[in-house]
């Protein structure tokens, strides 16, 4: 099977992960499935950033920590990296700014040749790079032009004169006979699997990870039908999203743990309400402001638990680029039907890494909500069979709607009463009966690997990607829960019948998934976890489950 | 034809005797029935409150109501009014709830000038928590939580919001009724962020009554050019809700600016869009 596994590095300001862009698509347009992985450090300008490709003949959902070809734009990239080089792996470097075995090139040089600004040596890089891979000049002349728009003839120039200062390719890199498939990262799919559900309006306050939700959408706001808001806190951001749902506006906010944790009033309001609302966790390492551009699963626990009072909620973690775009649009629905907040839990390294999406559109489409038929006088908290009130919203000329954070009557007025109090609750609380006869219409728990084997991995979120592919190396299943809340019992179940030994691998410190799992009575063997921010690799994965297997 | 009285729920008043709080239910419902009069639809009104004595007003006005959270009133009205500019969106907030909890969100609606009209009840204590200090409590100010006397001065809102940039500032007394009906009115007409800070006292916790009507005089365009930003600020000054022996009520500053939604929505409606097609979107990704 063909495969290869680039690793660009240099400084922050090298725009290092626009090159590797630039090297994903170039492989793309030769056929391979991608996946990309970027790693970089919270600061502007400095620091070592880098980024590494994967590209393979099937699809991959997860990055090595061995490499084939590192592009280094500085010294830095050399010695941090080399250890990583495969048996024939190449270095490529800038021989002005590093010095290492392998193949080296003054970019900066031909950068000036052409009067080009510094961080053109990228395009330099990419141009020799193009070479060594014996990729013909009309591919990488075609990916410049649509993926470096600004200055296209001077990067053509720059690239052609690196790609011919490398004289015979040193490694052959066959195109493959598979088309092309977008791009896109973790936050792009939510993005698209919202928009295909129906939203109309995404409010966020940026930080990382989620902050480029708030980008894309922003950057397409008018081919996409949605507008953007930009609030002056997440506090506002939750509140002002409410009110739109008050209006019968379809919204989403984005952001991550720390922001998250002043969304929890709102979300409690939610629940009381009963406001449709769609939040995006995407977690970085925590406690606290922790290590804000890497990866974590540690919210799991939090946002199932979050918010003052007994509520529904729905929480779903996709594993990848195609999982986000479904999860997003089955997080907007339910949002709706159930008049319910709803998660999309994602992670760093699910939100910003690049995946080749393959998702079915059509699976994803806007669902009706319980609207008032207009019948008699409208009571916004009507108490009905399956808990859910009709909707109906300001401006209707039939219809006064109250909605309230109190506790209130079927029209949404105060009360204090007891037998109205417990009948109310009931009432929200019986949605979750109902909700979860919903869910058993969806793949709520996913099943991969060898379905025969005594062994399976336990995971969720972007962990998958990893375990997938340890998995059929070992020959074990893997048991991935998409949906954690209300966490689906009997399908978990019948995915661990005939398991002897489960070995649970999350990216944190406590194993949230197995204690969540062992409130059901599932208990895990054995646990592998990961907490210093970074993302579990294949081949380091592969190591872990092998010990925990001898 | 609504009248007051219809304006009016079953919901039963709790509250107290004597509350300033009656001052502002009754020139609502009077400013409301004559703006519909005028032309306003009553179902096109979207009310908001936040928490405390105040906040219990959405559930005695039969219109269309979100009934927030401490602090929380201007973001959900925000909300509705980008999702839906067609509303009129009203809000009323204590004065913990404005200046305290969630002066953030007043100063950015300020900063915005969103077409919203904010009405704070201001008594200067926390009633429904049993008499603490607020940010607008008077210098020594004895509550329960500062038993010697609050270590704080007090802010002046009005001033705060001709400086935060709103572009109606008006300060009402709620025994001078017909006065504080047709500031209600003047700000609802206005086109950008109106806020109107009702002296309201509070009969149980700190009743102020005495105080205000030895000092409460109205103001009129006569005697203040309402345009003229410094010399509003000169007029805000007058009273800093602690020094001061005349407290101006009136419209202290009026201008006209281009609204939030204007320059945001650019004659967009959320509510009514239509999500487009994502696949040229996701052509781009190859």
């Amino acid at each position: 099977m063909e495969e290869i596994s680039i690793l660009i590095g240099g400084k922050a300001g090298d725009g290092i992960r626009q090159a590797g862009h630039v090297i994903a698509q170039l492989l793309n347009r030769i056929g391979y499935r991608i996946f990309f992985y970027d790693d970089y450090p919270s600061l502007i300008r400095g620091g070592h950033n880098f980024s590494i490709i994967r590209a393979s003949e099937k699809r991959v959902l997860a990055h090595k920590d061995t490499i084939d070809i590192i592009v280094a734009l500085n010294q830095d990239t050399v010695e941090k990296h080399k250890h990583r080089l495969n048996t024939g792996g190449i270095i490529l470097y800038d021989s002005k700014k590093a010095d290492a075995q392998g193949l080296g090139i003054d970019f900066l040089n031909v950068v000036k040749e052409f009067n080009g600004i510094p961080i053109m040596r990228n395009t330099a890089a990419i141009g020799a790079l193009a070479r060594m891979l014996n990729l013909e000049w009309s591919v990488l002349e075609s990916v410049i032009k649509r993926f470096l728009e600004k200055n296209v003839d001077l990067n053509l120039k720059i690239a052609r004169n690196a790609y011919d200062q490398v004289e015979t390719p040193l490694k052959s890199l066959p195109k493959l006979n598979q088309k092309s498939l977008p791009l896109v990262t973790g936050n792009e799919a939510i993005s698209l699997g919202a928009v295909k559900a129906g939203l109309n309006m995404y409010i966020a306050y940026p930080m990382t990870p989620a902050s480029a939700i708030l980008h894309y959408l922003a950057a397409h706001e008018k081919e996409l039908g949605v507008v953007t808001v930009h609030p002056e806190s997440e506090i506002g951001v939750a509140l002002m999203a409410l009110g739109a749902a008050y209006t019968g506006t379809k919204t989403m906010v984005g952001t991550s743990g720390g922001g998250f944790a002043l969304m929890t009033e709102a979300l409690s309001l939610a629940g009381q309400g009963e406001l449709p609302i769609v939040f995006v966790e995407c977690q970085r390492p925590g406690p606290s402001t922790g290590v804000p551009t890497y990866t974590m699963q540690g919210d799991l626990n939090f946002v199932i638990h979050a918010g003052h009072g007994e509520f529904s909620r729905v929480v779903l973690a996709p594993g990848d680029a195609d999982e986000a775009f479904y999860t997003a649009g089955l997080a907007m629905n339910l949002a709706w039907k159930f008049q319910i907040p709803t998660f999309v839990l994602s992670d760093k390294h699910l939100s910003e890494s690049i995946f080749s999406f393959e998702a079915d559109l059509e699976k994803v489409k806007p669902e009706n909500s319980l609207l008032w038929d207009g019948e008699g006088e409208y009571r916004r908290y009507l108490d009905s069979q399956n808990g859910i009130s009709p909707l109906a919203f300001p401006g209707n000329p039939e219809a006064i709607v109250k909605v309230t954070s109190y506790e209130h009557d079927e029209n949404g007025i105060t009360t204090e009463e007891p037998e109205q109090i417990a009948r109310m609750q009931r009432k929200r609380l019986r949605k979750r009966k109902t909700l979860e006869n919903e869910l058993k219409k969806f793949d709520t728990v996913n099943v991969y690997g060898n379905p025969e084997s005594k062994t399976a991995l336990l995971c969720w979120g972007s962990t998958k990607g990893a375990c997938i592919e340890v998995a059929e190396v070992l020959g074990l299943k893997v048991i991935q829960p998409l949906v954690m809340e209300p966490l689906p019992v009997e399908s978990l179940k019948k995915a661990l019948s005939g398991t002897k030994k489960i070995i649970d691998v999350e990216v944190n410190a406590t194993g949230q998934l197995a204690k969540l799992i062992a409130g059901h009575g599932f208990c895990v063997d054995d646990m592998i976890l990961r907490f210093d921010s970074r993302p579990f690799t294949v081949d380091g994965l592969l190591d872990n489950v092998k010990e925990v297997l001898s | 034809m609504t009248t007051p009285k219809k304006l009016g729920t079953y919901a039963q008043n709790t509250w107290c005797p004597g509350c300033g709080n009656f001052g502002i239910l009754a020139s609502v419902k009077k400013a409301l029935t004559d703006l519909e009069n005028d032309g306003l639809d009553l179902n096109k009104v979207a009310i908001v409150s936040g928490i405390g004595c105040h906040a219990k007003i959405v559930d005695y006005l039969n219109v269309n109501s979100f009934y927030s959270i401490h602090g929380r009133v201007p973001p959900p009205m925000t909300g509705i009014k980008l999702a839906n500019p067609d509303l009129t969106v009203i809000g009323y907030a204590g004065d913990g709830d404005a200046y305290g909890e969630g002066i953030e969100h007043l100063i950015f609606s300020a900063k915005r000038n969103i077409d919203m009209t904010f009405i704070v009840h201001n008594n200067r204590v926390y009633g429904l928590t049993t008499g603490q200090f607020t940010p607008t409590s008077p210098p020594g100010f004895k509550g329960r939580s500062t038993p010697k006397g609050s270590p704080e001065d007090p802010l002046n809102p009005v001033e705060l919001m001709i400086s935060a940039g709103a572009t109606f500032v008006a300060r009402g007394y709620t025994k001078n009724m017909k006065h504080l009906q047709s500031l209600i009115k003047t700000a609802i007409n206005h086109k950008g962020f109106s806020f109107i800070d009702v002296l309201q006292p509070c009969f149980t916790f700190f009743n102020t009554y005495d105080y205000y009507n030895e000092r409460v005089y109205e103001f009129t365009e006569q005697d203040h050019d309402a345009s003229d930003r410094n010399q509003a600020f000169v007029k805000a000054r007058e009273w800093t809700y602690g020094e001061g022996e005349r407290i101006p009520i009136g419209i202290f500053y009026q201008v006209q600016k281009p609204t939030y939604e204007e320059r945001l929505l650019a004659g967009r409606v959320p509510v009514r869009l239509t999500p487009g097609d994502i696949r040229p979107v996701l052509e781009k990704h190859i």
